[in-house]
Parts: C-alpha cells; structure tokens; sequence
C-alpha cells in the first residue's frame, strides 16, 4: 500500500524543489530524507527541543510539528542557507565559533535558525530578549551563555557593517 | 562571563583559540547518526511493554508481518536463544539482560517485539498491529519497599533484588562518634533524572557476507564497546568495526547502546540488510535505558563544637531500574572522593544497589559523584547551622589546606593538589558576597523568599576504573589506558590519530593544541582523525573526565617521540650530539652554531626518503605511538577497600542567590558565580562552556528534571513537556571565576573539567533553597525541588505558623 502523493513545490535555501510527498510525511523528514539537507536536526519529534527549527516565510518554526505539503508554495530556509553566497560561514556562525557557542552542534542549527530571526526583526537586542527568543530552544551542552555571547556579538558586528 | 589567569609558559595550551570543531557544526555540515544513509538501509521500530511487570503469554504478529513494506519480526524467544546477554559491572550472573524481553517484562517500555520495514512509518505502523497478551505480575517501583523480604522480585533467579551491598569503614568511625560533642543525621533524597541529550541514541548496522563483518556506526560514548558488542553477537572481536568518525549529539555520559547495536547487529546479519535503529524521544525516555541514579542518602556526622567535622556515616541506596550494566558502579566512584575536599579522618559508607521495576540506569556525568557531593554539602549547611556557625567559616575551618597536598583520604586515595581556600574566596570575591548579603535580607524584609547557597566540591578526574575491582571481586582491571598515534607526512604535515568518537568535548581541539604545543607547529595546521575499532590503538572513551588528562598526555607523548627523533636525525646530519640541537619551531640548528641548522622540510624529507641519512636504527617514516596509562593507577585495593582511583581532583566553588516567588514557588536563580580549579586549561572556552553546560544541567537536577513514576508503575514524565529540561529563561547568566592549581601527575598540569559545574550546582542551588526557607522554619532535602514540592512546603510551613 503506497500512500497517495500529493505534490508540492517549495522554495528551499533559494532554489525551487518539488516531488510527490505522502499527507503524513513531516516537514523535517522531507527536508532532510529527500533533499538530504542534514543539518535540520530531529530532537524530540513534539515540537518542544527546537533542534528541527527552520526559516518559514522568514518566521522560526519546528519542522517535525509541520508536514511537508503545508510547505507547499512557501519559502523555508535550513542552516544550510544561512552561509554566504560564497559557501563561507555568515557573521552569525561565525560569531557561534568565535565565542565557541556550540560543543556536539546537535541544537546548534536551530539555535542559529532562532537567532537569525531573532536579529532580522530587532538588530541591537537586550540579553533577556536573547533569552526570550531562544527560549524555545534546549540545549544541553552550553547552559546558553556563550550562546547570548555569541548572539550579541554578531549583533554587534552586523551592527558595525550597517554604520560602515 | 568567564576570567581566566593564562598560564604564561605555553604557545597555544591556555590561550582564547577558535575550536577545530566549531566550523562543520554552524554550517550544518556535522556527520551524525542519523546522516548515515546506506544504500537498500531498513528501519527498526520497537514494541514496548505496557506494563511494569508481567508475564507474556502470547505475542500475535501476522497483521504486523502482513503489512506490505515490512520485512520481519523479531521476538524475545528467537533473539535471546541467538546471543548473550549483555556483561554487567557487579557479580550477578542470573541478572540477564537483552535486548527484547523474553518470558516475563520488567518495566514499562522495555522492548518486547523488534519490526523491521523498509522506512521507519511502516515499521511504526506495523508496531501498531502486534498484539502482545499479557498476564500482569506484582511490581516494585520504590527503592526502599524493594529491600523489603516480601517484595516482588525483578529477577527471581537472582534471589533478591540487591545487586550489591557492602559497608564499608575506613578508620574509627564508631570511637569519633562517641566521642564527638554533636552529632547529627538527616536524609538526602536525590530524583532520578538523567543526560537526556537532544540526539536520542541510534546506530547503523551493516553486516558484509563476504569479509564477515559487522560496520558499527553509533551515537556512543562507552568503554569496550566493540567487544562488548561483538561478545554479545558470539563474533570474534575483529569482526566488529565501530567508526569513532561519528558526531555525537550529547552525552554526557549516558549514551552506551549496547543492547541497541546487538539488536541492529543482529537484525542486520539476519536480513543482510543495513539496519538504522534510532530512538524517537518516547523509546529514548521510557525504553533507552538511559536514566541516571535514583539515590536516598542516610548521613550521620559526628563534629566538635569548633566545627571540626570527626567522622561520617554514609548510608546510600540506589535504584538502578529492573536491569543493570556499569549501573551499581556509580555507587563506587564516590569512595575516590568520599569526604569531598574536607579533612575527615573516619568514615563509614554503606552503599546498596536495587534494582526495581522501573527503566534502567546508565553512566551519568560524575558517575555518582554529584548526588554524593549533594548530600556532603547539604551535610555541611546542617552542621553550621546545628553549631550556630557561619558556613564558609565551617567549610574553610575544614577544607583541606593547599600545604597539605598530596593528601590521603581514609577511603585511599591521595588527592593531587589543590588551593580550596582561595578558589573559594574568588567566587565569594566575585559575587561581592557582603553586598549580596545585604541584598538579600533586603529582599526579606520586603516579604520575599529569598536565599543564598554555597558548595565546595570536588570533581574526580582522570577515569581510572578502581571502582570496577571493589565492586566485583572476579574483575582485575587495573589498567584504563588511553593513547594516540602522532604521524608527519611527506609533505610535513601533521596528523594525530585517535580512537573515540566525541559527544561535544572538542576532542580535536584538545589533541591538535598538544600536539601543536609540543611540535612547535600551529594547531590550526594539525589534523585529528579517528581511526575505526580494527584501526585504532586502545581508548577508554571520554568518559571519568579524562580526556585532557588522558588524551592529552597520549597526544604530548607521542608528539615528544616525533621531536625526539626530528632532533636525533638533526644531530646525525649536523654531526652533534643531540643535546647541542636547538628545536624551534620544527627547524633546528646547532647551539652556538646558528649556521649549521636543518628545515622541518629537510628533517621530514629525511625521515621518509633518505635512509642513508637517518641514524643507524631508527626506523623509517615519521610517526609514533603511545599508550598512557593513568597516572596513579595499577593498584588493587586493600581487604578493607582502599584504593586509589582517580589521580586529579579539580575543585569548584558555587556561590547562588535564588529569590522564590511566596505565592506560585517559583524559584528564580538570580546570581550565579563558580570559583573553579581544574589546573591548566588546554583550551578555556572549552573548559568553559562544559562547566556552564555542567550548570545548568545541575539546575534542571536541583529544581526541575525528574524521571516521575506513577504508583501503577508507569514513566509519568515521557516527553519534553513533563520532563523539564531548562531553557535560557531558567538558567541565569554564570560568572566563572579561574584559579589555577597544576597537578603534579600531567603532562602540562592539566586535570579534568568534562564534569565541571554539574558536580557543584545541585548542592550549591539545594543549599539557597533552603536558606530561603530557613524564615520559614523548614527545609526540603529532596531533589529535584520542583516548584510544586516548594509550594508545599511554603503552605505546609504557613499553616504551622497560622495554628
């Protein structure tokens, strides 16, 4: 018994994907399985840990809650499309490494997915609305601090650029 | 926030260096579990027990087998008659355990029927379809009502379900007891919770006909897992290839799968198929078998009105769940630091291991260490406040004295060095403990619960397995060695090779800055590979926190070897002895004569083309091995279990300030500063993030992680919605303060720091609790804390206080 297909088309990292998905097929399955972008992590599969976060029309959203057709016409963007053009870490992973943000890197995309939104909407943040927007996201290995630093300092870079 | 005094004397240990780790991480691009796709891969779902204890008396599997894209179904019957149970840590022969249960269930979630499918949603489907007739069976899930002569037995075979019990008494306990003006005795209850990693435990199997062998890949971090793995599967050891080149997503000790890989493995040499088995969240916390100890502590201490602290008595029961591994050694590993960093001269510690109805325990970061210095601390804020006493007076009044190092505690081992009085008064410095003080009868007065909690506590380090002898008398393990291979190609480029895959602990970055370090090369130059298990010289794993001791030296001593014989073919070619070459940076010269010197190019050159220019006997190519085995370790232990265990002991000192919401009991950690010593710091953003990460799994611990058992014997805390593990909004900002006491026993006087923050912060954060409900006239010595317990205890003390 094969599951009936439903089709969709998404725009993924800036490149048009499309393919026959079953109903049930989750989100993060499709992007990961399918288009084998394996930097979305599956953590807990209840919409609780933030590891499967990704880009949804530029909003932060769990992965695993959504399923692959309601992404259908939309616009979502993984870890991956967070590096620059040239393929280099962007001034947000780069801040992650500087400030060593990170140790197994298991919630780190979505950490990095949480921040990016978190900076497009409010550049110069305070450290409890750091915390706030990353509050959705559990990680186990840095109790958070050196990510905040990492946070505040790549606000303060972007910062730097935009008064160049 | 971190401070840190650099040691000066180094290039590049010590030093604010990016990690070699960081880069594949933010881009997505690390190699977990779970990206390890092979082609014609099927995928494992499990059937788990519904029930706490009971007989199966059918398993009906044809709906199952009948659903189209399932390719079998495996059983209890067939999988136990076709390998061997799983080795436990302790001597309990009848206490098997495998993987799918056989006969009878013992817990709820235990794996009872194995479905293999072509994608994980068919084999979860067909899970849906098994039937499984149960005859349910009396249970236990309290640990103290399992010592009891009539309680069910998990394994009846077995006899009873203590695993292990012994008393231990090291020095006159019973004469300072008699003799000391005060005693006291309370209870210290520590809540079973665990690592609980965002990654969930998964292994891909694959199983090659043609060579006969088993590829492992898996999310572990476990001493002897291959053999293990291969002992259970009945396969000679070199039939099994665990790859260490594996990302692990979290561990902290917790993640060993063995019961996982011997099911997959076995599935895969079955099906001739690649088999993936990996948890969802709800296998990880019921069937995982990966909670942490399930601990009650009776203390009694016996102290001189000075506050002098004369002699303990340590009574510990811990429920390990209905089966066992290296379980009932996180009871053992305490007895290296049993009296914390205080002068204690007696002590009697009675440690009992159970086992009830209830998920298993694995490893937990500090194996034991941390519960023990929760109770120890909770010990010493009980003795000042019998006394009347100030407690830091009393802890400085009893720590042990930097010029009293290395100093023997009575349980046999001898701790290395250390400087407690200072590191203490840094983090006190630090918070401005006067001011906060101030601030926080301030907050008193204005009707608040408000409290502040110290701990001084001690982080065995450097993972010798000492415990393991004292434990099982059949077992002789001596020796916990860890090693590295060290190799300079033709192009000179440098490569050190290791055996263990990393769950987080920037293992790359440890081996490269030694290396670095010692070869004068820059690290970002050096490349860290892992071997596979067929490859790979011996390795004990990350575990004990050991590797920046362990590694480390593995890594400098290797690395020596390869400077050694740079500099002895130097000598050779420039006609010198070898004490007259000057090393600097790979390129040497000869002392006095600056002219006569030789490239790192031209050595290397040498090494690997030109054996009529290397010194008679050296052998070809540049690269060398070594195997270090721990530092203090080799020891079996006295008749009356003495022992020498961990050789490093790094100390922390936790200065919190909680304020507790009085209506909802809402504890909200304000300040938190931890003074912290582990030696010399390879890398300190590392050292850093794992004592901030130490934190505040301590935090969820002491106020919010609980594994909850209903009365029907059922996992009431399955998901992340009841299992709490704290977010960026309840873990403050963390100020560490460091101090730098080198051990003497390392190569560059490292100890380890994997454990950090964890091993402080329950007992640190119990302590400020209580000291916000000292008002109160109350006091709550169960962990964790939870803001319902806390309510509780506010009302309950409330009602005394109206009638």
């Amino acid at each position: 018994m094969t599951p009936r297909g439903h089709r969709i088309s998404v725009e993924v990292n800036g490149h048009m994907h499309g393919g026959e998905v079953p109903a049930r097929l989750t989100l993060v399955d499709w992007l990961r399985d399918e288009l084998h972008l394996s930097g979305t992590h599956v953590g807990c599969e209840h919409g609780i840990c933030g590891a499967c976060s990704v880009l949804f029309d530029g909003e932060a959203v769990r992965s695993c809650l959504m399923f692959a057709v309601q992404a259908d016409g939309h616009r979502v963007t993984t870890v991956e499309g967070l590096s620059g053009e040239d393929g280099r870490p962007g001034e947000l992973q780069d801040a992650f490494c500087e400030t060593h943000a990170l140790q197994c890197g298991y919630c780190t995309p979505g950490m990095l997915i949480a921040a990016h939104a978190l900076l497009r909407g409010n550049p110069h943040p305070t450290e409890a609305e750091i915390r706030e927007a990353i509050g959705g996201n559990l990680c186990r290995c840095t109790g958070y601090q050196q990510i905040v630093e990492a946070i505040e300092h790549a606000a303060a870079k972007l910062a730097e650029r935009g008064a160049r | 926030m971190a401070s840190a005094d650099a040691p000066g004397e180094f290039r590049y240990i010590g030093k604010r260096r990016r990690t070699k780790e960081g880069p594949r991480f933010v881009q997505g691009r690390g190699r977990y579990v779970a990206d390890v796709a092979l082609p014609g891969m099927k995928h494992v779902a499990l059937v788990m027990s519904p029930h706490p204890s009971a007989r199966i008396v059918a398993i009906r599997t044809e709906a199952a087998r009948a659903l189209a894209g399932v390719r079998y179904v495996l059983t209890g019957e067939q999988f136990c008659a076709a390998t061997e149970s799983l080795q436990i840590g302790v001597d309990a022969p009848q206490v098997t355990r495998y993987a799918l249960a056989h006969e009878v269930v013992r817990y709820a979630g235990e794996w009872v029927v194995a479905i293999v499918a072509d994608s994980r949603a068919l084999a979860e489907d067909a899970a849906e379809l098994v039937e499984v007739e149960y005859e349910p069976l009396p249970f236990v899930v309290d640990p103290e009502r399992a010592l009891a002569a009539d309680a069910p037995l998990v394994h009846a075979a077995h006899g009873s379900n203590v695993l292990y019990h012994r008393r231990f008494v090291w020095g006159p306990v019973d004469e300072a007891f008699a003799g000391a003006a005060h005693r006291i005795a309370f209870r210290a209850v520590w809540g079973r919770s665990s690592t609980v990693p965002i990654e969930t435990f998964g292994v891909v199997a694959r199983w090659d006909p043609g060579t006969e062998l088993l590829d492992v890949w898996a999310s572990i971090q476990m001493p002897k897992f291959p053999d293990q793995v291969a002992r259970a599967l009945r396969l000679p050891g070199n039939a099994v290839r665990v790859h260490y080149d594996v990302d692990v997503g979290g561990s902290y000790g917790g993640k060993r799968g063995l019961k996982h890989t011997v099911l997959a493995g076995y599935l895969a040499m079955k099906l001739g198929a690649p088999m993936r088995l990996i948890e969802d969240r709800l296998e990880n916390m019921r069937g995982g078998d990966a909670h942490g100890p399930d601990r009650i502590f009776d203390m009694e201490a016996a102290f001189d009105s000075d506050g002098t602290i004369r002699a303990l008595r340590i009574r510990a029961v811990d429920d390990v769940g209905a089966y066992t591994g290296r379980a009932p050694l996180q009871l053992g590993k305490p007895i290296t630091a049993i009296c914390g960093p205080y002068r204690i001269a007696a002590i009697e510690y009675e440690p009992t291991s159970v086992m009830t109805h209830k998920t298993p325990q694995e490893a937990v970061r500090g194996f034991g260490q941390s519960p023990t210095n929760f109770a120890l601390e909770r010990m010493m804020d009980r003795v000042a406040a019998h006394l009347g006493m100030d407690r830091i007076a009393l802890r400085r009044h009893n720590l042990i004295r930097k010029d009293e190092f290395p100093y023997r505690i009575p349980s046999g081992s001898a701790y290395d060095s250390g400087d407690y009085h200072t590191v203490l008064d840094k983090a006190l410095a630090a918070i401005d403990y006067p001011v906060l003080v101030a601030e926080r009868d301030a907050a008193r007065r204005a009707g608040r619960l408000a409290g502040i909690g110290i701990s001084t506590c001690l982080e065995p380090s450097g993972g010798n397995a000492a415990f393991e002898i004292l434990f099982n008398p059949k077992n002789e393990t001596t020796t916990w060695m860890d090693s590295c291979l060290v190799r300079v190609d033709l192009a000179g480029a440098v490569t050190g090779v290791i055996g263990t895959s990393s769950s987080g602990q920037g293992h790359e970055t440890l081996v490269s800055t030694v290396i670095g370090e010692v070869l004068e090369r820059d690290p970002a130059s050096i490349r860290v590979a892992r071997a596979d298990s067929l490859s790979a010289l011996p390795s004990n794993s990350p575990v004990g926190s050991r590797m920046a001791i362990m590694l480390g030296g593995a890594a400098a001593g290797a690395a020596r070897m390869i400077r050694e014989a740079l500099i002895a073919i130097a000598a050779h070619n420039l006609d010198c002895s070898v004490e007259k070459i000057d090393y600097r940076d790979g390129d040497v010269s000869v002392i006095g004569d600056p002219s006569r010197k030789m490239t790192w190019d031209q050595l290397v050159e040498i090494a690997h083309r030109k054996y009529h220019r290397l010194p008679p006997g050296m052998e070809p190519g540049l690269q060398a091995k070594f195997v270090w085995e721990v530092p203090t370790g080799g020891g079996l232990p006295t008749p009356d279990g003495r022992v020498q265990m961990y050789p490093c002991y790094a100390f922390e000192a936790h200065v919190v300030y909680v304020e507790i919401d009085p209506d909802t009991a809402r504890p909200e950690l304000r300040r938190y500063v931890c003074g912290h010593d582990c030696g010399v710091m390879i890398n300190p953003d590392i050292v850093h993030g794992m004592t901030y990460g130490g934190i505040a799994h301590g935090i969820g611990a002491a106020l919010y992680e609980k594994f909850a058992y209903t009365p029907d014997g059922q996992l009431a805390s399955g998901t992340f919605m009841d299992y709490l593990i704290p977010s960026a909004l309840e873990v403050p900002a963390l100020t560490i303060v460091d101090h730098c006491t080198p051990s003497p026993l390392t190569t560059f006087g490292q100890k380890g720091s994997g454990e950090a923050g964890y091993l402080g912060a329950p007992a640190a954060i119990a302590n400020a609790v209580n000291d916000a409900l000292a008002p109160l006239g109350t006091t709550l010595d169960t962990l964790p804390m939870t803001p319902h317990e806390l309510w509780r205890k506010i009302s309950a003390a409330r009602a005394t206080a109206r009638s």
